[in-house]
């Protein structure tokens, strides 16, 4: 091996759309496997809720932006031997390959770690790549490439329709798309050119079965085909956006390998060192293909396929491959980047086999991704060719019916299998959801086999192979046949129905019983799910491996339970809007510090993204469910000593009191009083008990309540339901035919829930309060406060420690009423209050007794790790108050906004959290820390054009300042056109641009897309209604032109005033330790 | 229907029927590849063996047709899986397992717990074992019979025209090792795993010896012939059993392994190189010991287990791995062009 003692690794970034937690995920085992060997890691990534920027893993982490600017200067000052770029997504790709073209890698002497730039480059770029793949005689779809619009329709025209659109250098294919016909394919490329240059103007290969394989190779040559895997979508839905089985099901022998030959060949060819995808289209009908386009014919001439994607560095499906097999992938990938033979690295999960094989598994995985477009307002649910979904999980069982149903339930969508009944929307029919790929198409696959429609008709409409849709069938015939009376089961059909993945309540729902009364039964009939391992070898070897699953399809354990010795951390489930990687963090800190405690610590988790999942962080991982009856399944095995069911957000902290009924030991707060600070009756009550103010509200069940209330309390109103996760559901009204509207939507949705109302309060600062309790005593907390004024979620706000806007009296306050709730709710463990604060008066919007988003954010600014203390909490240990201040710097978290990807969805802020990640950042004052922040989720200081448009005079007069500030930066400035003449009569010279229904040149959409703007703000007033689409216009062609957009009065303001006193070469270029210390 | 699998030790499994509904006894061994399962009934060195497969779904792409097998027809004594798929989905697929072991009257059951099978004979060893369907019967221990006999071919054939001629030894051979000789222009002679060449003047320019079922001990013709072989010092290249049959004829040694090797993941190094092979096997017994003049030529390197062996100057050389893969990785298939160019 090499002489380098010092490596630097970069990140991903935020988490977003098409770029999520897997890189957390290959980063932490990168700097994992790199420690071993001696060898110090600098990591940049301005994530900080990953577990990769903790103590634990990197010497050296710098919470700033991945891109060249910003990495010079920490190359310059850490002086580095050696870099890896293959294992933060396309982030960390895109920023080494401009490293390296503008000289700096050289410049510095640094080297390029495992795969080299000039294999990188061949593979991101797709003209060059067909090309060498055709020499290397690996068939490509007949395709063309294009930089211009004219471009694209004539090679479209010489290839034929459909056509599929791909781009270079693109995140999860953004840019990407099928089109049937001119008219579309001008559609997709004026978008694509708008984030690329060239793009790739394809043959669209109509019902190919999709195919993955994951490559592993050495400097040796040593090859390895580590997993491979079949997407049950065709061709044409993103991998990431499919439903993907490993391994594959339908691939016989001879294709299996005949593509895993291929596989290697490509990964020679590209002098691969470490980890690469290969993604194939596979003929289900194979036919002789055309060799003039580099098609060639196997020797016998019965498989037909080809290459479409190339990917020279950990991925999403890495990641998956991952999880799926045990295999540690990214991990594997370090060590053969520091140039160590496959050979001499050991099975990690054996300890006792050689990491130079390939997986065998007994099992098989099913991914299905989570969805949440309905959460934004007016995107398209239609999923295809670009990535839309914001996480996964992975259902683990020894048939296809048991890991899909599982998946299905880890959703946590309260949808109880492939069976669930669809509610359709009623202007589309069954086919068309059969035949127009959305989220809920899984679910119609199903109806439809009710329907009696046939395997072979919903193959036609979808796609989807034959196959998937017998065991679907399968499935669908059971059910159909359990008797409508618990008392006539028999024994032999509950094991078959749960053999095939069906949950004791859906049986329950079926037999016209509950859940809980068919796990009596069940457990009478000692059907039990066995506790099976995942060994990578299918039990050839015995293993050590502490990655187990539960499945019906066995009849004994793998291992022993773990008794009081154990304690079960319930992890977070899918990433989604509103929950990701900052729980993982929790997830993974509490486990860790179980032992201090000597307690073995139990992750339950299915979220294949996830470092709670990875092989080493817990004494045992079970893959499963999160729901109660699988919960509950460990926890009868294991008989552990407690559960902890507040470090992993919202999901764990649903089962509190399902499982405190059944009889588990839940450590922290009582579940019932997490149940009196979910229910906001029996929270309004205690508040007022305690003499704490709240917004005015009421529970309705009827309309005409609800108006009277409102008459009451006037508008503006805010209305959710009594149970919320992110916000759902949540909305602001400033009317009544918007409140009466929103009713009807709401109570249709969420009959279970009655609607509740508050008076919202315009003008609110926003407060963050994070703390942890013992037994109702406060032992540490930490106050922070939003950019925004309240009406921003606060998974969507800019947060700012130490807080900037709040009076010493206010927090007095803030810290009073928190210490009185926690004594009143006897808190042991963490909570988050929100408030509110306006003229010196605090009110609480509400109370969550489990740990918050900001956790990790809090942790990481003070050097103080609240998930220890939570631990701490959870035993009794009666640690001292902690009291912590923060003087010297400001450190700001920065959310990231994924609209982009989400076709038509409005980029508007509101109170329903829209952000898929974030970010946060250190400055010497709050623009520093926020310029900072904002240039790391995509920001840009202007240089060519700034747009405004300001609705309504308030917006108009607050903006002044503002503008003025802005026009010292003697960059055009582009209006609507009654707010250019409220500029220019301000003295602020601004150009008219033409609103896209004004149809008069110059028009906004023409600037954009010619790039002659490059900071956008769009400030509407909400009760303004008449302008309102054409607005929404406004703000989606900025997203969709890749321009940076502020549409909040306050965060505007911030960022103007960053840009105007801050130039970009001033930012620090400091370390965590340089600002927090080494603790 | 449902039967049982009774083990040698005693433990019973219960299952449901889907293939022959007949009893059936041999020896119980498991196979961890994740495809090829047609390839794997078919290949003769099965012979008398009851196999259970640990990937649990099966029968996924129906059977193909006959020319893609591994020999005429099924070779396995009975099957267990844990999940059988009775709607195959392949363009290739002409039938369904369950139809194909029907017809050629091996039993078959679906047992969920394979692998608790597996962990069993992993710790125990590969034991005896009978699929019980209707009647009773006794256990069989295929080591006691001449299972060369039984798939040997019966007269010689000739195959494919070329420069050289490969004389392949048929102690069950699979189809794949002709296929991947024939393609690399060569004559094939094939005869039965006793036929004694030198006593009939047939003309080539290298031996091949098979893999097939069984203890290599009990091929005392097989090995008579190949002493003949090497003391000609006619190029000689084994397969599998042709490995172990080498090393016995050339005063090397070989034993049973605990519960064999049956997979498809099996890596393998090149001694001399940091080059390792994934490759396919099946075989229940291992050559421990290297015969005079030969050296080590792959090592498994998870057991450190003896892969092939060459001779140091001789063109003699073979293998414990499948190099015509089928099914499996086809990474070795270089092999058989080393061999080639030293005839």
């Amino acid at each position: 091996m090499r002489n380098i003692k010092k490596i630097l690794i970069l990140g991903s970034g935020a988490l977003k759309i098409g770029e999520a937690g897997e890189f957390d995920y290959s980063g932490s085992q990168a700097i994992k496997a790199l420690r071993e060997e001696g060898i110090r890691t600098v990591l940049v990534n301005p994530n900080i809720a990953t577990i990769q920027t903790s103590k634990f893993l990197a010497d050296t982490v710098y919470f700033l932006p991945i891109n060249k600017f910003f990495v010079e200067k920490i190359i310059e000052k850490e002086k580095p031997n050696g870099i890896l770029l293959s294992f933060g997504g396309q982030t960390a790709l895109n920023c080494g390959l401009e490293l390296n073209r503008s000289g700096v890698l050289k410049k510095y002497n640094v080297e390029v770690l495992g795969t080299q730039i000039s294999g990188i480059k061949l593979t991101e770029d797709r003209h060059k790549f067909a090309e060498h793949l055709r020499k290397i005689n690996i068939p490509v779809p007949p395709s063309c490439t294009a930089t211009t619009i004219k471009q694209t329709l004539q090679s479209a025209e010489k290839i034929g329709y459909p056509i599929m659109v791909r781009s270079s250098f693109a995140l999860g294919g953004q840019g990407s798309g099928i089109a049937k016909d001119e008219e579309e394919l001008k559609k997709i490329a004026q978008t694509a050119f708008s984030f690329v240059k060239q793009i790739l103007v394809e043959k669209y290969l109509y019902h190919y079965k999709e195919i993955e394989y994951e490559i592993v190779r050495d400097k040796d040559d040593n090859c390895i085909a580590v997993c491979n895997m079949e997407n049950m979508d065709p061709l044409g839905i993103h991998t990431g956006e499919s439903i993907v089985i490993a391994p594959s099901q339908t691939l016989n022998n001879f294709e299996y390998h005949a593509l895993r030959d291929a596989a290697i060949k490509i990964v020679r060819s590209l002098n691969i060192i470490g980890e690469c995808n290969v993604q194939y289209a596979l003929n289900p009908y194979p036919q002789t293909p055309k060799s003039s386009d580099g098609g060639q014919t196997q020797p016998n001439g019965e498989i037909e396929y080809y290459v479409i994607e190339v990917n020279a560095r950990l991925s999403r499906s890495s990641a998956l491959a991952s999880k799926a097999t045990g295999y540690p992938l990214a991990y594997v990938a370090a060590k053969l980047a520091l140039g160590k033979n496959l050979t001499e690295i050991k099975n990690k999960v054996t300890q006792i086999t050689s990491a130079c094989f390939e997986p065998a598994l007994d099992y098989v995985v099913v991914k299905i991704p989570r969805w949440d477009i309905n959460k934004f307002k007016k995107a398209d649910e239609k999923i295809g060719s670009s990535m839309k979904s914001v996480g996964e999980v992975m259902g683990i069982g020894r048939r296809f019916e048991e890991s899909y149903q599982k998946a299905i339930r880890m959703l946590d969508l309260e949808i109880e299998g492939a069976t669930s009944e669809f509610i359709y929307n009623k202007n589309k029919t069954l086919k068309d959801y059969l035949k127009i790929p959305t989220p809920k198409r899984m679910f119609a696959i199903s109806q439809a086999l009710r329907e009696k429609i046939t395997v072979e008709e919903i193959y036609k409409l979808t796609g989807i192979d034959p196959w998937f849709l017998n065991r679907i069938k399968y499935i669908v015939d059971e059910e159909s046949s359990i008797p409508k009376d618990i008392k006539k089961i028999t024994k032999e059909k509950l094991l078959l129905l749960k053999k095939i993945g069906v949950s004791d309540k859906r049986i329950g729902e079926l037999a016209k019983t509950t859940g809980l009364e068919i796990r009596k039964l069940r457990k009478k009939l000692k059907i039990i799910p066995s506790v099976f391992q995942i060994d990578t070898l299918a039990g050839e070897f015995p293993a050590k491996t502490n990655y187990l699953y539960l499945t019906y399809n066995g009849q004994h354990n793998d291992v022993k339970p773990q008794k009081k010795s154990g304690v079960i951390v319930l992890g977070s489930g899918p990433y989604r809007i509103g929950s990701s990687v900052e729980f993982d963090w929790t997830c993974v800190n509490t486990a860790i510090n179980l032992r201090r405690y000597n307690k073995k610590s139990i992750i339950v988790n299915c979220n294949p993204e996830t470092v709670s999942t990875d092989y080493d962080i817990s004494d045992r991982l079970y893959f499963e469910e999160l729901t109660f009856e699988r919960i509950a399944d460990i926890y009868d095995f294991e008989n552990p000593y407690g559960v902890i069911i507040s470090v992993g957000g919202q999901t764990p902290n649903n089962r509190a009191f399902s499982l405190k009924s059944y009889g588990a030991n839940i450590l922290g707060t009582d579940p019932s009083n997490i149940e009196i600070a979910e229910d906001r009756s029996k929270f309004s009550k205690l508040l007022d008990d305690i003499d704490v103010i709240q917004p005015p509200w009421d529970k309705f069940t009827t309309e005409q309540g609800a108006l009277n209330f409102v008459e009451k309390v006037g508008f503006p109103v805010l209305i959710r339901p009594s149970f919320v996760l992110s916000g759902t559901l949540m909305r602001v009204c400033y009317t009544k035919e918007e409140l009466l509207n929103f009713i009807k939507e709401a109570t249709l949705i969420s009959k279970e829930y009655p609607i509740t109302i508050s008076k919202f309060i315009v003008y609110a600062k926003e407060i963050e309060f994070d703390a942890v309790a013992l037994k109702g005593e406060i032992k540490a907390s930490v106050i922070s406060d939003h950019v925004e004024n309240a009406g921003v979620h606060s998974g969507d706000a800019t947060i700012v420690l130490p807080p900037q806007r709040i009076y010493l009296e206010t927090q007095r306050k803030i810290e009073q009423i928190a210490q009185k709730l926690a004594s009143a709710l006897s808190i042991s463990g963490p909570f988050n209050i929100q408030y509110l604060a306006k003229n010196n008066e605090v009110q609480v919007i509400e109370i969550n007794l489990r740990a918050s988003r900001t956790l990790p954010f809090i942790s990481k600014v003070t050097g103080v790790d609240f998930a220890a203390l939570c631990v701490d909490a959870f035993f009794g240990k009666n640690n001292p108050a902690l009291d912590l201040k923060i003087n010297d710097f400001v450190a700001v978290k920065v959310a990231q906004f994924s609209f982009a990807r989400l076709t038509g969805a409005d980029p508007l802020l509101h109170v329903e959290m829209s952000s898929t990640g974030e970010v946060a950042c250190f400055g010497e004052d709050l623009e520093e820390a926020f310029l900072k922040g904002e240039l790391a989720v995509g920001g840009k200081i202007p240089e060519k054009g700034i747009f405004i448009s300001l609705g309504g005079d308030e917006n108009k007069i607050r903006f002044l300042d503002n503008a003025k500030d802005l026009a010292k930066l003697n960059l055009p400035i582009f209006a609507t056109e009654k707010t250019a003449e409220f500029l220019k009569r301000n003295k602020i010279k601004a150009k008219v641009l033409y609103k896209i229904h004004e149809h008069k040149p110059p028009t906004l959409l023409d600037y954009l897309q010619k790039g002659k703007i490059d900071l956008a703000i769009n400030l509407v007033d909400s009760h303004i209604k008449k302008d309102i689409d054409d607005d929404y216009a406004i703000r989606r062609a900025a997203v969709d032109n890749n321009v940076p957009l502020f549409t909040n009065f306050r965060k505007a303001e911030l960022f103007i005033r960053a840009i105007t006193r801050k130039k970009i070469s001033e930012l620090l270029i400091k370390s965590w330790d340089d600002y927090v210390g080494n603790n | 229907m449902t039967g049982k699998l009774i083990l040698k030790d005693g433990s019973i499994f219960n299952g449901n029927s889907f293939g022959f509904e007949e009893s059936a006894a041999g020896e119980v061994v498991f196979s961890t590849g994740m495809v090829g399962y047609p390839e794997s009934f078919t290949d003769p060195s099965y012979q008398g063996q009851i196999l259970i497969l640990t990937y649990p779904l099966i029968g996924n792409y129906g059977v193909s047709d006959k020319k893609y097998w591994e020999s005429n027809g099924l070779k396995i004594s009975g099957l267990i899986v844990s999940n059988y798929i009775d709607t195959p989905s392949h363009f290739q697929s002409k039938g369904s397992l369950s139809d194909w072991l029907k017809s050629e009257k091996i039993p078959a059951l679906e047992i969920s717990d394979t692998r608790l099978l597996t962990e069993k004979i992993r710790n125990k060893g590969t034991m005896l074992g009978k699929i019980i369907l209707k009647n009773n019967i006794a256990f069989y221990d295929p080591a006691k019979d001449n299972l060369l006999e039984k798939v040997s071919i019966k007269k010689v054939e000739t195959l494919g025209i070329g420069n050289k001629t490969i004389l392949m030894l048929d102690c069950g051979a699979k189809a794949n090792i002709q296929r991947c000789i024939l393609k690399r222009n060569v004559k094939l002679i094939i005869v039965p795993y006793n036929f004694d060449p030198f006593k009939n003047k047939i003309n080539f320019d290298g031996i091949l010896i098979s893999n097939g079922p069984g203890d290599p001990k009990t091929a005392i013709q097989t090995i008579k012939i190949i002493k003949k072989s090497i003391e000609r010092k006619i190029p000689t290249f084994g397969i599998c059993l042709g490995n172990q049959i080498l090393a016995l004829a050339t005063g090397g040694d070989t034993q049973k392994l605990k519960f064999g090797h049956r997979s498809q993941n099996q890596p393998c190094i090149l001694e001399g190189t940091k080059r390792c092979f994934i490759t396919t096997q099946n075989h229940g017994f291992e050559v421990n010991k290297i015969p005079p003049g030969f050296k080590p030529w792959f090592t498994n390197v998870n057991d450190k287990s003896n892969e092939g062996i060459m001779h140091k100057k001789l063109p003699f050389m073979s293998v414990q791995f499948h190099p015509e893969a089928a099914a499996g990785p086809v990474d070795t298939e270089w092999i058989f062009d080393e061999f080639i160019k030293r005839l």
